[in-house]
């Protein structure tokens, strides 16, 4: 059993450094809106211009760190590149109530979902939050990022820039 | 689980990276394989001083990697998952490996059927709720067959039947549900469309059937619950309540009490830019819910009955946490939070963030029926809906934020706590061993960003409590101690981000004055972290206190633990 467990980890670790989380398009699964109705992932678009995608939870601290950065810059930022950032809430019954109190007092222009049984996050392989994606113009995944550090934003906002633009993204 | 089993899932699994370059490269449709995985390895060591003692497994991991393919409206996967043996402080029965969790799912305009194992909550969860928390190692996927049925917009029908996953096999019962929900404004978009009030209803049965192979007593083979949900909309108002009733459902949980149970769970909310405001409520009574009326711990639970106490991040803030208690209790919960505008006195250049948070739990008001009462002794209890037990649990805190320029910014919280910790944690009436905990807590978080993707932050935390034996009597050096007496902490925190790939953080926790002196001991921790994208890697070393989880309303004692730990997780 040892042997196969080192084995898994090495393959895991051949295949994380050179795969990107690219070419794939969004999944479909059936999210809430805050009004209560429900949508389809599948159908999230921006009219040819890049999205960003981003689980978090109202318990999660470096994720509402993270909106709250992202908040500051996204004035500016929609009206240069036309980007729209979708937030997803992971958060179940426990504190589903709370996404959009949150969501008010923080006065996020975000287009906001509740994905209380994680249909979504099981579909995106999402482990843990923050996780945060870029979605092209076409509708693919073409990068994503894990957990938040203070500056984090910054990285995003050049990424979304250049795929503005069509250039290549960096990690 | 066989090794030739365990290995042709490694070379699907290695196959499938191959084909999803291929993939990549060419763009033809031939759909996307994705998914994940995560590792949790650690070696243990003995440490006489917090009394950690691994046994002679040093060695032990957590691992799991998903594997799926989509294609259209088609979707597949699998999960292989391996403990062997799992982590200090999850649940040994987890020891193994295998593949748990296959499914097929095909989605089709107004059709979505899943066969294998799926995940499903009908509303707030208190009728069903399959979960997983791969964090916790909480699962409790059905295993059988779903179809949800959208006839038209507004209107969402779901049916299913399986079994539940208990470790690496099945419950012995077989859980049925159906679930119906009507969204109006959606329903009638032509009418109400335009309204801005929203009205949704739902409801929902489910019921289990085991087998009574009990000789003495007649066991209840099928057992329904059946629950009724609302939910009001307008602008920034939100209103929400659920209630459910199940049938006498006697269990090894609620000890063999064949009383109905009943719960309900409200809340509402009002929120603008700025200032918001939650109430929520509820009340269980024997709403223990599961397939197999053996059970214990997380396993086999078919409902969720929310715990409405704050989720606290602070280590300290969640030391003698609550956890739902699934007999019954009474409780609830207020949130109040407030954003000073920019530009204030008080909130200087960038505002400033005020939550007020309190809640508060108890025993239902209970009476033991006793056997002279012949015809009702088997239900064991009644009660009093107009009052209240013994209190639970009550946590009152407030919490500031502030940005005090563009580098630096802090945290301020402070709680305090109520715990009655020998009913909620230990279910236990002996206070000797597991006193009440009155604390107050503070925290100070101060980050400090001096480059643009680099910071440093301090966290300092402060835990003082105050043990309550009720009757107790000293001991002999005219001290009262037990090992769930831990005194008063004191906790300090670095955690260093050069860039937006590395991490180091340094931390201790001191148990300053244990009443035990032997006891007062540093946990010293480190952890160095890397992270790349999707990827995540992180090497630490030290000691982890003793503690209590909480989830799924059900609480569970972790015991102390010391040593070197890996953890690698990544998506794909």
């Amino acid at each position: 059993m040892k042997k196969i467990f080192s084995i898994s980890i090495a393959i895991v670790l051949m295949f994380s450094a050179f795969t990107k989380s690219d070419g794939n398009k969004i999944p479909s699964a059936t999210v809430k809106k805050l009004d209560g109705s429900t949508t389809n992932s599948n159908t999230f678009s921006n009219n040819g211009k890049p999205m960003i995608i981003s689980f978090w939870a109202t318990w999660c601290k470096p994720c509402k760190k993270e909106l709250d950065a992202i908040n500051e810059e996204y004035a500016d930022l929609q009206k240069e590149t036309g980007v729209k950032l979708i937030a997803i809430s992971i958060d179940d019954a426990r504190s589903s109530g709370k996404v959009v109190t949150d969501v008010k007092v923080k006065g996020w222009k975000y287009e906001v979902y509740i994905d209380e049984n994680q249909d979504f996050k099981r579909a995106m392989n999402v482990n843990n939050v923050p996780h945060t994606f870029l979605v092209d113009g076409t509708g693919q995944i073409v990068w994503s990022h894990n957990s938040y550090a203070e500056g984090d934003e910054e990285k995003l906002f050049e990424n979304v820039r250049k795929l503005a633009k069509g250039e290549k993204l960096t990690h | 689980m066989s090794k030739k089993i365990t290995l042709r899932f490694l070379l699907i699994f290695t196959f499938s990276l191959f084909f999803n370059k291929y993939n990549a490269q060419t763009e033809t449709d031939l759909g996307n394989i994705h998914g994940n995985f995560q590792i949790d390895a650690a070696n243990y060591q003995r440490d006489t001083i917090i009394k950690a003692d691994p046994g002679s497994e040093v060695f032990r991991y957590n691992a799991f990697g998903n594997i799926n393919y989509t294609k259209g409206g088609f979707s597949a996967g699998a999960r292989f998952e391996s403990y062997n043996p799992p982590l200090i402080g999850y649940l040994p029965g987890y020891r193994g490996s295998g593949v748990p969790y296959r499914f097929a799912r095909y989605k089709h305009k107004d059709i979505d059927i899943t066969v294998g194992n799926f995940y499903e909550q009908f509303g707030s969860g208190i009728a069903l709720r399959a979960y997983e928390n791969r964090g916790l190692l909480y699962d409790n996927a059905l295993d059988g067959m779903r179809v949800i049925f959208t006839p038209r917009n507004g209107v969402t029908l779901k049916g299913l039947v399986g079994k539940q996953r208990t470790y690496f096999s099945l419950s012995p019962g077989v859980v049925r549900g159906i679930d119906g929900e009507i969204n109006f404004m959606e329903l009638f978009d032509s009418l109400l469309g335009k309204s801005k009030t929203k009205l949704i209803l739902g409801g929902s049965f489910v019921s289990k059937y085991q087998q009574d192979q009990d000789p003495t007593i007649v066991l209840p083979e099928n057992v329904g619950t059946s629950a009724g949900r609302l939910a009001i909309i307008r602008g920034g108002f939100n209103f929400n309540a659920e209630y459910a009733y199940k049938i006498n459902d006697p269990s090894y949980q609620n000890k063999f009490s064949y009383k109905p149970g009943q719960a309900i769970i409200a809340s509402t909310s009002y929120g603008t830019k700025g200032f918001s405001i939650m109430f929520a409520g509820k009340m269980l009574d024997n709403m223990s819910f599961r397939s197999d009326r053996n059970a214990t711990n997380t396993i086999d639970m078919i409902n969720y009955q929310p715990d409405l106490s704050k989720f606290h991040t602070y280590s300290l803030m969640a030391y003698y946490p609550y956890g739902t208690q699934a007999n019954g209790e009474v409780g609830g919960s207020c949130e109040i939070q407030y954003k000073v505008k920019k530009g204030t006195w008080l909130g200087g250049k960038y505002g400033m963030d005020i939550t007020v948070n309190g809640s508060a739990f108890y025993a239902l008001d209970t009476m033991g029926i006793n056997a002279s009462t012949d015809s009702i002794k088997h239900l064991k209890y009644s009660t009093n809906y107009g009052n209240v037990g013994n209190e639970f649990y009550h946590d009152i805190n407030i919490e500031i934020t502030k940005k005090l320029s563009k580098k630096l910014k802090f945290t301020m919280m402070y709680a305090n706590q109520f715990l009655n910790q020998s009913v909620v944690q230990f279910n236990t009436l002996d206070k000797e061993e597991h006193p009440d905990v009155s604390s107050h807590i503070g925290v100070l978080d101060i980050t400090y960003k001096y480059k643009s993707n680099s910071a440093i932050r301090f966290e300092t935390q402060g835990f003082f409590g105050s043990y309550n034996y009720r009757d107790s009597k000293l001991d002999a050096n005219g001290v009262k101690n037990s090992t769930n007496n831990t005194g008063s902490w004191i906790s300090e925190l670095i955690e260093w981000t050069p860039s937006t790939h590395w991490s180091i953080t340094i931390a201790d926790q001191y148990n300053y004055n244990n009443p035990i002196v032997a006891k007062r001991v540093h946990y010293y921790f480190g952890m160095l972290g890397y992270v790349n994208g999707p990827t995540r890697i992180s090497i630490s070393y030290g000691r982890q206190r003793q503690g209590i989880f909480c989830a799924g309303g059900v609480c569970r004692f972790v015991p102390a633990s010391s040593g070197l730990s890996l953890s690698i997780s990544s998506s794909f």
